[in-house]
């Protein structure tokens, strides 16, 4: 199972919720997942605004990204540098 | 407005050019010279990216009427190697990686040169003096003033080679 | 004083690299010691009109009407645009420099409708026979303004009673939504654990109050375009940018046109520094040619540049820090505001993450607002937002060590995040070489080196995250056995010597023998900008890939000739060998010579989505002298060691470092936007607007770590950026060490300084 963390801003979705558990194989199946769960949610975190980190590595347009079994899933603001 | 007739030497060669009164030197060696190495930074003195040395002075061409270079002899960039090469300060801006976007460039080995012109063994706050008119966003100065003193260095050792010859 | 390169820390040694790490002369470089170089401003065509922007002189205004009749009517004028020659576009999210860049509010940043929002907004734009002409039909042009009351001050924009400028912004971010609008675009939080719990377990707390002003990335070049729009509205544009991509995709998005009618050029850029990370009179030049029927040539003023572009952002922040008599931080709290400029967008939620990112805390509670103000929108700048938050962290902990009698570098060793603990941001960071960076310094002999009276020491570190994305790179191998390495990446710092040295790396042949080339946009794939510290990374990788291939094809190539399976062929040095050593090896030059009769041209691509970027630390100290009548601060010596992962080439790694350092310098002592009361800015020039020169600084010396990045094939990490993070907090803490002053305002010029001085003394 994977652990997925919601920061302050999606805690705002997830009615509080911190963190949770999901059995899925990509970062897409993951996202279905989580709007299964928490209606809207998948809408905020496939939006370009929103990067995944996957075992500590921020990955941007990630949909199709494997999501290892033990993995711990975090969504960040997309960002950019200078 | 009437142009003006201008005769000069840049870069070793005589040039004629018309332009008008109120031309900057910086605008007439751009796009009449061609001579694009001298950059614009600023138009007002403060970056120094246009620099040229103006009968042996050091000088903004931004600061300079084109009229005003009549009979003068100006030595940019482009003037600054030989068909020996190029000068040792160019060589040492390329070793000591002395350039990152390399827009203020130009104008720091013009400025090199016409310190190393002046006083060819200079200490490092020396240098740093001689080129703190001239602005670098990139390098923080470091790789600069290094490659200004291995020019003196390689400069010297090769006069002092040739007084021995 | 030595002309010997800086000293490098190497924790993994390498495996016995050929060219990574070697200092070759830059392959760009002779064109721009001799002068060839084409900048933005250097390109000229037949039949070229000169375009330039009228510009607002009012901070806020409505404008009533604007009258381009008289200037339409003048012989030399052939095309003039205002606001309504633009589609009106919705909000539409799509990636920028910084923060996602709505498309909306740039077309309104890059042409005004309806209001101006700053001064030095674009609003009107000619193209013309002559500049002279462009700027008499400038002067003929009539507006009608509604003069607005304006609001620059950061706090001042949050205030209730403040003058808005976007009537349909309201804050995101908070609960319940605002019913009414607000100069806030949005709030964002971080936290963790428990802040009350965490500071009353501490043995110290302090809390403090800082300002920053808007900076300019200062670049030397300024905007710079060429836009060649024909009869059949395809359009070539030759700019100077971040990303010629970038130019084209936004181009397109505000102008209503289609990408593959665009196509950019990239020309050498003289700096970015991240204000070269969106456009500004690139669709404004490429409209007027498309109206005029000629070439259009627009280069910015210094002091369009200043008023019109960048800077970054000015804010007021205050932080709280809490730890135990061991140093140990347990909690820390943080209020940030950002300004913004005219449209949302600060990179404030950056500043959020990076500023404690260096440190393990058990409780925070870190929220930042994005404002909006009346001052040009700030662009990206060097690891955008770090710096300003980093500026008060760093502070506030350099002065719990102090009152704790703890060695500034040792409480930074004490709470150093490592490899599996948990970021601020959220996830666990993976191996990385912060500890490293603190131990450099420890290692050093400016560490322990005596000062005089009235100098005075300061450190500080600072965090950030470096990113990946989308490159491109194709790599010909030439009759004579050379390559060419094309990329998509404009090269602001040395990458293009980075390129030659990974491709030398892969194919075994010499760094001179590889031509490497910033490719226009029909000529390689697509490529994301030049920033985020993410071209040796990502572009890199795209260039080994691609050198890959090439082996491999080089590899079956020379399997044909010799009539042997292809495991039966190894790359070695550039060329291929029989595994039992029983046949001459065939080289570059002669397999590529072959080619004809084995398949054809040696040629192969590669693009890819960059996984993989490592984090960057920098930690750094720096030596002041503080003139006690003046209240000027001179930097006596400097000392910055970053972890670059594995330095490609060491002396461009060596380059980002002193140059990041140098511009935080500017930040910390200098430079500012001054606005009048009227909301206009006072300082629009280099000699107000006071950058370092090479007279204010001593030499910058570098210790580069090197803790590989496992996720790039050599270890690389991102180094453009961090450097500038920590610069600005060394120095405060340095002249708290001269002086006894802790200031909490940048710049720390003169009269502040002097002011501190004079009151600590009564």
């Amino acid at each position: 199972m994977a652990r997925v963390f919601f920061g302050s801003a999606l805690r705002r979705v997830t009615g509080g919720v911190e963190e949770v558990e999901v059995e899925a194989a990509t970062v897409r199946s993951l996202i279905a997942e989580m709007d299964r769960r928490f209606p809207g949610l998948g809408e905020r975190l496939a939006s370009g605004g929103v990067a995944v980190a996957i075992d500590g590595e921020i990955m941007t347009d990630a949909l199709y990204e494997p999501v290892p079994a033990d993995a711990e899933v975090h969504f960040l603001p997309a960002m950019g540098g200078g | 407005m009437s142009s003006t007739h201008v005769t000069c030497t840049i870069n070793g060669d005589q040039v004629e050019f018309l332009c008008r009164g109120d031309q900057t030197l910086l605008d007439a060696l751009r796009d009449t010279a061609g001579l694009i190495g001298v950059k614009e930074g600023c138009a007002t003195g403060d970056c120094g990216a246009c620099s040229v040395i103006l009968d042996g002075r050091l000088t903004c061409s931004c600061l300079v009427l084109a009229p005003e270079a009549e009979g003068a002899a100006i030595l940019t960039v482009e003037g600054m190697g030989g068909p020996d090469g190029l000068h040792p300060l160019q060589e040492a801006f390329l070793e000591g990686a002395a350039l990152q976007c390399g827009i203020c460039t130009p104008g720091f080995l013009v400025a090199g040169k016409a310190l190393l012109d002046r006083n060819p063994d200079p200490t490092e706050e020396q240098v740093r003096y001689a080129v703190a008119g001239n602005l670098c966003r990139c390098t923080g100065y470091d790789k600069i003033v290094r490659s200004i003193l291995a020019a003196a260095a390689d400069m010297k050792e090769a006069s002092e080679a040739k007084e021995t010859v | 004083m030595t002309t010997t390169a800086g000293a490098k820390i190497t924790v993994d040694p390498d495996p016995g690299y050929k060219w990574v790490g070697t200092r070759p002369v830059r392959h760009d470089g002779l064109d721009k010691v001799t002068g060839r170089a084409r900048f933005g401003a250097d390109l000229s065509l037949p039949g070229m009109l000169i375009g330039a922007v009228l510009r607002s002189p009012h901070a806020h205004a409505r404008i009533r009407s604007i009258d381009t009749s008289a200037a339409e009517a003048m012989e030399e004028v052939k095309a003039v645009v205002t606001g309504a020659d633009f589609p009106m576009l919705e909000s539409e999210e799509g990636a920028g420099g910084e923060e996602a860049v709505d498309f909306r509010d740039l077309c309104r940043n890059v042409m005004a409708r309806d209001k101006v929002l700053y001064e030095g907004h674009a609003l009107a734009a000619v193209a013309a026979v002559t500049r002279r002409a462009a700027l008499a039909a400038l002067e003929a042009i009539e507006v009608d303004y509604e003069v607005l009351p304006h609001v620059v001050d950061v706090e001042e924009a949050m205030a209730p009673d403040a003058p808005v400028l976007h009537e349909d912004m309201f804050t995101a971010g908070v609960d319940p939504a605002p019913e009414a609008p607000s100069n806030i675009a949005s709030r964002c939080v971080y936290e963790r654990g428990d802040v009350e719990k965490g500071f009353a377990e501490a043995d110290v707390v302090v809390e403090r109050e800082f300002t920053t002003r808007p900076v300019h990335q200062g670049y030397i070049e300024p905007h710079a375009v060429v836009a060649d729009t024909g009869e059949d509205g395809r359009s070539v544009i030759w700019c100077s940018s971040q990303g010629h991509f970038m130019v084209r995709t936004f181009t397109a998005k505000l102008l209503g046109w289609s990408p593959s009618q665009i196509k950019v050029i990239p020309a050498e850029i003289g700096g970015g520094f991240g204000g070269k990370t969106t456009v500004y009179v690139e669709p404004v030049a490429a409209l007027l040619s498309r109206k005029a029927g000629r070439p259009v040539k627009i280069v910015m003023t210094r002091g369009e540049v200043f008023k019109g572009t960048g800077p970054t952002s000015g804010s007021k922040m205050r932080v709280k820090l809490g730890a135990r008599r061991d140093g140990k931080l347990v909690a820390a709290e943080a209020w940030l505001a950002y300004q913004a400029g005219a449209f949302k967008g600060s990179p404030v939620q950056m500043g959020v993450m990076c500023m404690f990112a260096p440190y393990d805390i058990p409780n925070f509670f870190l929220e930042g607002f994005d404002v909006v103000n009346n001052m040009p929108k700030t662009a990206a700048y060097r690891a955008p937002g770090a710096p300003i938050g980093a500026f008060a962290s760093e502070t506030v902990l350099d002065e719990i060590a102090e009152e704790l009698g703890i060695d500034p570098l040792e409480i930074r060793l004490i709470n150093a995040v490592e490899e599996g603990m948990t970021a601020v941001y959220g996830p666990r960071y993976r191996r990385i070489g912060f500890r490293e960076t603190v131990e450099a310094l420890q290692g050093t002999p400016h560490y322990s080196a005596p000062l005089g009276s009235n100098q005075g020491r300061g450190v500080a570190s600072g965090f950030w995250f470096n990113f990946g994305s989308n490159s491109s790179a194709t790599v010909h191998i030439n009759e004579d056995g050379g390559a060419s390495v094309m990329t998509g990446s404009p090269d602001i710092g040395g990458s293009r010597a980075s390129m030659a040295l990974m491709a030398a790396e892969e194919l075994g042949i010499d760094v001179y023998r590889i031509t490497p080339i910033v490719a226009d946009t029909e000529s390689v794939g697509f490529t994301d900008m030049t920033g985020g510290s993410r071209v040796t990374h990502a572009t890199g990788m795209a260039v080994i890939e691609a050198c890959r291939k090439v082996v491999a094809d080089l590899r079956a190539r020379a399997a044909m000739m010799w009539d042997v399976d292809l495991d039966q062929v190894e790359w070695v040095d550039g060329r291929a060998q029989h595994v039992d050593g029983d046949r001459a090896p065939l080289t570059t030059e002669e397999l590529s010579s072959a080619s004809a009769k084995t398949g054809g041209p040696i040629t192969a691509s590669a693009s890819l989505n960059a996984r993989g970027a490592g984090a960057a630390f920098s930690t750094q100290m720096c030596d002041v002298e503080v003139d006690p009548q003046t209240g000027a601060v001179t930097i006596l010596r400097y000392t910055t060691a970053q972890d670059a992962g594995r330095a490609i080439h060491p002396s461009y790694v060596e380059g980002q470092m002193q140059g990041g350092v140098v511009q935080g310098i500017g930040w910390g002592l200098n430079e500012e936007y001054i606005f009048d009361p009227d909301g206009v800015m006072e300082n629009p020039g280099f000699l107000d607007y006071r950058m370092p020169v090479a007279s204010d600084l001593p030499m910058i010396d570098t210790v580069i770590v090197e803790v590989p990045n496992p996720g790039h094939p050599y270890g690389v990490r991102g180094v453009g950026e961090v450097g500038i993070v920590p610069p600005m907090a060394a120095i405060a803490n340095a002249v708290y060490d001269a002086t006894g002053c802790r200031l909490g305002e940048l710049p720390m010029s003169p009269p502040k300084v002097l002011a501190a001085i004079e009151a600590n003394g009564d």
